[in-house]
C-alpha cells in the first residue's frame, strides 16, 4: 500500500508528499487523530498528490499519515439499496449516531445481517459474461437480479451456484471460472467506481416510448421518453423542486433515485416524511419502496456533493441492468457545477466563463450520456430517464451551466418567472420549452399506437394556438380592449382555455395532480373542440365573461374523478354552455 | 494564563499582505487561532512549514518581528448562562462593560444536522404584522431574509418582530451595524424588559470588516446550545448579510482567488448555505429560526448576494415604500414564505388560505386597473372598486406598522372584501362565505 504524509492544507485541498506510485482519482484516507478523513486524488505532481477531502480539514496538521487505497471512489451494489437514505458517498444516514453529522463517520451502505431469499436463474455449466443474471432476490416487490460482477472480462463458466434458500449479501452464491483457470467467488454485493459508466449491455437504441409523468404540461406538450434526458432551469421561487417532487411521486418508473445535491435540507425532510406515507398509484405500494435518496444538502461537505450525482447515477445503472425502468432526478446540477468550480479555483486552474472550469460542458454532457434506453445481452430492456434541475444565477439562462446542459439534455422545461408570479403552476413556459423527442419518428409511431393517430397533430395545433394567443394578447395590451376586433378577444381566450385546462394543474389536488394519458387525450380533445368552434359575441365584454365560465366548468371537470357522475354533470353543463353561443 | 505558558513564540514573519502574514512554524493545525502582535488571526493556508495567517483586524502596523503565538484551537465561544442578556463582539468578548464570560469553550462553525434527524418545521410564529402572518406565515425552523433597500427601516422591523415573536431566546448577529443601530437594538431590548432572553454579537462599522465573518458562527453556536441542548425555541437575527458577503469577497480577493459573478467568491453559495442551513427543527422540540436582512442595491435581486440567498432560504420578505399610503409595506407579490403551507388553515383559522389568496388576487386586479389608468384607458366600475380596496388593504393589512392577532387579521380581510365587493365576486368557497361574511349593516 502506498503511504504518504500531509505537507499542505488549503481548505479541503490537501497536498500529500508521496514517493510510491499513486493513481489519479484513487481514494486515500488521511489518518487525522480525531477521525480518518476520506479524500480523492485529483491532481498529481512530482512526489506530490493533491487530494480533495470529503470532510472539514479543521485541525489537520502537516506530517499526518495518509494511506492510499489503490481504488477509485466506489459504491456497493447489492440488495437493500431501495428505501435507503444515503449521503453523497453512500453512507447510510439512518445508521449514523446522534443528531449532528460527525466527520469521519462512515457507515455501511448495505445490511450484512439480513438474509435474502435467493432463487438461481442459471444452471451450473452455463457460460456467462459480466452483467448476466445469475439469480434473483425480492427487494421491496422488485425482482432484484444478482449479476455476474461487472468487472469480469471475457467469458466465464458457472462452476457452482447456490440452491434456493436464504443468504446474506456476503455469502458466496456462485463460483465462476474462466479458460485460463482463474476462479471467482460471487456474492450478492459488488463494487463499481462511480465515475466510470457501467456498461454491460448490448446496445443503446434511440428512446421511443413516452415515460408518463401525469403532468399535462410535460406529457401532452413536451413528453420525455423512457431513457430520455431533460432539465428544468428556473429562477428561485418558480417551483423547480415542487415539480421534481411531483415527477418523483408520479412517474411511471420501477425505481426512482433522487439526488438532493446541494439544496435545502428541509426539502429532503419532506421526502423523508412523505414517501413512507404516500402510495404509488400504479402498484399501491408505498413510494418509499421504490425510492432511494442521496442527500447531500447544501451544508454538507462540498466535495462529497460532486460525488453524490455520480453515486446516484451508478445506483441507477445497476438497477437498469436488471431490466428495470429507472428514473433519476438531480436537484440541482448547478450546485454540482459550483462544487467543481470551487475545486478548480483552489487548484489555481485557468478559469473558463464565470470562473467555472473550462471542461464543464464536457463533464455535463458525459454525465447526461450515461442515461438512456438499453437492450441487455439477454434481450431484456432497461432504461435510465434523467431529469436535472438547473438554478441559473440571477435567473439568466445565458450562464455556463444552463448553456452546457442545453447542449446535453433533450428536453427543456423552462420555468418562467412570469407564470410563477401569476400563480400559473406548473410554471413551465409553453413557448420556450421543448422536447426533441417529439421529432423522433420512433416516438411519433408509438404515440400513434398508444394514444391515437391524430395525437401529434392535436398537440401541434394546441401549441400554435398558445403562440397565437400570446401574440394577440400583446396587440390587445397596446391597442386597448376596444382597439382590436372581437375575434382577437376570442382567439386570446381560446388560448387561455388551453392554458387553464391543459397547462395549469393543481399539484395539491388529489385528482388533478396526476392525469393519466387517456384522460389527457380526452381533455385535449374537449379543449380543441372549443378552440375549433365558432362563437357569437355582440361586444368584447361578453367574451371574457363567457370563457371564464367555460374555464370554471372545465376546471371542475379536472377536479372530478374521470368519468364519474360528477365529471359527467360538469361535462353536460359545458356542452350546454357551448350550445349557448356556438354557430352551427 | 498558565495554560498558554508553554506555547512557543515565533518572531520571524516572512511576508505581510493587507490581510495576511506568513511565517515558518511547525505542528500547526488548520483553522487554528493565533495572536499576531496582539491581534487575533487564523490559519488559512499551510504549505510545507510555511503557515499563512489571516489577521482579522488587518495588518496595518504589524512589524516582521511581531510576536506570534498559536493558540492550538479553532475559534470558540465561552458558552454558559452568563451569556444571557449580554452584548459581545465578534470574538465573543463583552462590549457592554460587563464581566468576562466564564462558560466552557466550545468550537464555533461546528458540524451540521444529519438530514434524517431533522423534523419538518411545523410551529407557527406570529409577529402581529399582517404582511407576514397573513400572507407569508413563518414557521419555527425556517430561514428567511428581508430583502430591503438600505434606506428602509429593516432594523426597526427586525427588533419589533423579535420582541413580538414567542421565542425563548433571541440572538442577534449584527454585522457592519452602524453604532446608532447598535444602540437602537440595545435600547429596544432593554425597554422591552426582556434583556435576559437576548444575546447579541455585534460587529459595528467601527470594527474591521473581516471580523464580521465570525459573527454568524458565534450567534449560531449559541443558538445550538439552547435549541439542541435545552430544547428551546431560538430566534436568530442576522443583519446585514450583504455586508457579511462583502467581507467574504474581501478575503477571497486578498487570497488571490478568482472571483465569479459580481466579484463574489465562487464559494458564496456554500458559504451562505452553511449559515442558513443551521436553521432547524430538532426532534425534541427545540428549534432555530433565522430571520436575516439582505440589503439590495436599487431593488436588484439578480445580484449574486440576493440571488444565492434566494436559492438557499425558504422564501423572502420584500420591503417596499408605498407612495400612495406613505408607509413601508411587505410586498405581497415578491414576498414568499415557502413553509406557510405547513401551518395555514391548520394551525390558523380554516378561512386563512382563501382570504390570503383572494385578497392578493383582488390586489392584483387593482394593479392592472392602475396600469390601465396610467395608459389612458377608461376604468370600469369594478376597476374603481378594486382601486379603493387596494388602498385600504395596504393601509390596514400590508403596512408594517399594524399589530393584530391572527383572527383580527382574517376578520379585517373579510371586512375589506365585503366593503368593496359582492359575495360572488370574491370566488371563495361557499361554506366559508356563509360562515364569515360580515352581516349587512
Amino acid at each position: 500500500m502506498t503511504r504518504g504524509k500531509v505537507s499542505g492544507i488549503i481548505a479541503n485541498l490537501v497536498i500529500v508528499d508521496v514517493k510510491d506510485p499513486v493513481v489519479q482519482n484513487e481514494i486515500c484516507m488521511i489518518l487525522h487523530p480525531e477521525a480518518s478523513l476520506m479524500a480523492e486524488v485529483i491532481k498529481i505532481g512530482e512526489n506530490k498528490a493533491y487530494v480533495q477531502v470529503f470532510e472539514s480539514t479543521r485541525g489537520l496538521k502537516t506530517g499526518t499519515e495518509v494511506e492510499f487505497s489503490g481504488k477509485m471512489l466506489e459504491v456497493s451494489l447489492g440488495p437493500g439499496i431501495l428505501s435507503r437514505n444515503y449521503d453523497g458517498l453512500q453512507n447510510d444516514l439512518d445508521a449514523m449516531k446522534g443528531i449532528f453529522l460527525r466527520r469521519g463517520e462512515y457507515t455501511s451502505p448495505l445490511n450484512d445481517q439480513k438474509r435474502w431469499e435467493f432463487v438461481p436463474l442459471q444452471a451450473k455449466g452455463t457460460a456467462v459474461i459480466a452483467g448476466d443474471w445469475l439469480g434473483e432476490v425480492t427487494e421491496n416487490r422488485i425482482a432484484h437480479k444478482i449479476m455476474v460482477p461487472f468487472t469480469l472480462e471475457g467469458e466465464w463458466m458457472i462452476e457452482s451456484i447456490a440452491v434456493e434458500g436464504k443468504y446474506t449479501v456476503n455469502d458466496t452464491i456462485a463460483t465462476l471460472g474462466n479458460k485460463t483457470g482463474e476462479k471467482r467467488d460471487v456474492t450478492m454485493v459488488q463494487k463499481w467506481p462511480v465515475k466510470r459508466p457501467l456498461k454491460a449491455f448490448r446496445h443503446k437504441p434511440r428512446p421511443f416510448r413516452i415515460l408518463e409523468t401525469g403532468i399535462r404540461a410535460i406529457d401532452t406538450l413536451n413528453p420525455i421518453t423512457e431513457g430520455g434526458t431533460g432539465f428544468i432551469p428556473g429562477p428561485f421561487g418558480c417551483g423547480k423542486t415542487v415539480l421534481q417532487h411531483a415527477i418523483s411521486r408520479q412517474a411511471e418508473a420501477d425505481i426512482v433515485i433522487v439526488a438532493a445535491c446541494g439544496e435545502r435540507a428541509n426539502e429532503v425532510v419532506e421526502i423523508f416524511k412523505e414517501f413512507p406515507e404516500l402510495e404509488d398509484a400504479r402498484t399501491g405500494a408505498k413510494l418509499i419502496e421504490r425510492t432511494t435518496i442521496i442527500a447531500n444538502t447544501s451544508n454538507m461537505p462540498v466535495a462529497a456533493r460532486e460525488a453524490s450525482v455520480y453515486t446516484a447515477m451508478t445506483l441507477a445503472e445497476y438497477y437498469r441492468n436488471m431490466g428495470l425502468k429507472v428514473l433519476l432526478l438531480a436537484d440541482s446540477t448547478s450546485r454540482w457545477a459550483q462544487a467543481l468550480r470551487e475545486m478548480s479555483n483552489r487548484m489555481e486552474e485557468l478559469p473558463g466563463p464565470d470562473a467555472f472550469p473550462m471542461d464543464l460542458p464536457a463533464i455535463i454532457s458525459n454525465f447526461y450520456a450515461r442515461a438512456g434506453y438499453v437492450e441487455l445481452h439477454n434481450d431484456a430492456t432497461g432504461s435510465i430517464t434523467f431529469i436535472g434541475t438547473v438554478s441559473p444565477a440571477g435567473g439568466n439562462l445565458k450562464e455556463p451551466v444552463t448553456e452546457a446542459t442545453k447542449k446535453a439534455a433533450r428536453c427543456f422545461y423552462a420555468l418562467s418567472q412570469e407564470r410563477a408570479d401569476s400563480k400559473r403552476y406548473p410554471a413551465i413556459d409553453p413557448v420556450d420549452s421543448y422536447s426533441k423527442y417529439m421529432e423522433y419518428e420512433e416516438l411519433q409511431e408509438s404515440l400513434k399506437e398508444t394514444i391515437s393517430d391524430q395525437w401529434t397533430g392535436m398537440v401541434e395545433h394546441s401549441r400554435d394556438m398558445i403562440i397565437k394567443g400570446k401574440e394577440v394578447m400583446e396587440q390587445i395590451n397596446i391597442l386597448g380592449d376596444d382597439g382590436v376586433p372581437i375575434e382577437h378577444h376570442v382567439l386570446f381566450w381560446k388560448s387561455e382555455v388551453i392554458d387553464f385546462i391543459i397547462l395549469q394543474q393543481d399539484g395539491f389536488d388529489e385528482v388533478d395532480r396526476m392525469t393519466p394519458l387517456k384522460r389527457q387525450e380526452y381533455m385535449l380533445k374537449k379543449v380543441l373542440g372549443i378552440v375549433d368552434t365558432e362563437f357569437r359575441f355582440a361586444k368584447f365584454e361578453e367574451v371574457a365573461e363567457y370563457f371564464r365560465s367555460i374555464i370554471n366548468v372545465m376546471k371542475q371537470m379536472n377536479y372530478s374523478e374521470f368519468h364519474s357522475d360528477q365529471f359527467r354533470d360538469y361535462e353536460t353543463q359545458l356542452d350546454s354552455l357551448i350550445n349557448e353561443r356556438n354557430i352551427v | 494564563m498558565s495554560k498558554t505558558a508553554f506555547k512557543r513564540i515565533y518572531t520571524r514573519i516572512s511576508q505581510i499582505t493587507k490581510a495576511t502574514c506568513s511565517l515558518k512554524a511547525e505542528n500547526i493545525g488548520y483553522e487554528e487561532l493565533a495572536i499576531v502582535g496582539g491581534r487575533l488571526a487564523q490559519v488559512v493556508k499551510i504549505v510545507g512549514d510555511e503557515i499563512t495567517l489571516q489577521i482579522f483586524s488587518g495588518t496595518e502596523g504589524i512589524p516582521t518581528n511581531a510576536e506570534v503565538m498559536f493558540l492550538g484551537r479553532p475559534p470558540s465561544l465561552r458558552i454558559g448562562q452568563d451569556m444571557e442578556g449580554r452584548f459581545l463582539n465578534a470574538y465573543g468578548d463583552p462590549i457592554d462593560g460587563g464581566p468576562e464570560l466564564t462558560g466552557a469553550e466550545q468550537e464555533i462553525g461546528g458540524p451540521s444536522v444529519n438530514p434524517v434527524r431533522r423534523e419538518q418545521p411545523s410551529q407557527l410564529i406570529t409577529t402581529g404584522i399582517a404582511g407576514i402572518d397573513l400572507n407569508n406565515t413563518l414557521v419555527t425552523g425556517q430561514k428567511i431574509p428581508f430583502f430591503a433597500d438600505p434606506d428602509q427601516p429593516f432594523n426597526q422591523i427586525m427588533a419589533l418582530l423579535a420582541l413580538r415573536a414567542d421565542a425563548d431566546k433571541i440572538i442577534l448577529g449584527g454585522m457592519g451595524l452602524s453604532n446608532d443601530d447598535y444602540l437602537f437594538y440595545k435600547k429596544s431590548f432593554m425597554n422591552a424588559g426582556s434583556l435576559d432572553r437576548i444575546i447579541a454579537f455585534v460587529n459595528t462599522t467601527d470594527d474591521p470588516p473581516v471580523e464580521r465573518l465570525m459573527v454568524p458562527d458565534m450567534a449560531l453556536a449559541a443558538a445550538e446550545h439552547y435549541a439542541s441542548g435545552k430544547n428551546e425555541k431560538v430566534l436568530v437575527l442576522l443583519t446585514d448579510m450583504t455586508l457579511y458577503a462583502d467581507a467574504l469577497s474581501i478575503v477571497s480577493n486578498r487570497m488571490d482567488q478568482i472571483p465569479s459573478k459580481d466579484s463574489m467568491p465562487g464559494s458564496l453559495y456554500s458559504d451562505l448555505a452553511k449559515i442558513y442551513e443551521k436553521a432547524v427543527q430538532f426532534p425534541d422540540g427545540g428549534s432555530i429560526t433565522i430571520i436575516a436582512v439582505t440589503t439590495l442595491s436599487g431593488g436588484d435581486i439578480t445580484h449574486a448576494i440576493p440571488d444565492n440567498t434566494g436559492y438557499i432560504t425558504e422564501g423572502q420578505l420584500f420591503l417596499r415604500r408605498d407612495t400612495e399610503v406613505g408607509k413601508v409595506l411587505i410586498d405581497p407579490f415578491r414576498s414568499l414564505s415557502r413553509l406557510k403551507q405547513l401551518v395555514i388553515g391548520d394551525q390558523t383559522r380554516e378561512d386563512h388560505p382563501q382570504i390570503m389568496n383572494t385578497a392578493i388576487r383582488l390586489y392584483a386586479d387593482a394593479l392592472n386597473a392602475r396600469t390601465k389608468q396610467e395608459n389612458g384607458f377608461d376604468l370600469t366600475e369594478y376597476d374603481e372598486r378594486a382601486l379603493t380596496f387596494s388602498t385600504q388593504y395596504k393601509e390596514k393589512l400590508l403596512a408594517v406598522d399594524v399589530n393584530l392577532s391572527m383572527n383580527e387579521m382574517l376578520d379585517e380581510g373579510w371586512k375589506l372584501l365585503s366593503d368593496h365587493f359582492s359575495r360572488n365576486e370574491v370566488g371563495i368557497r361557499e361554506d366559508l362565505v356563509n360562515k364569515y361574511w360580515p352581516a349587512e349593516k
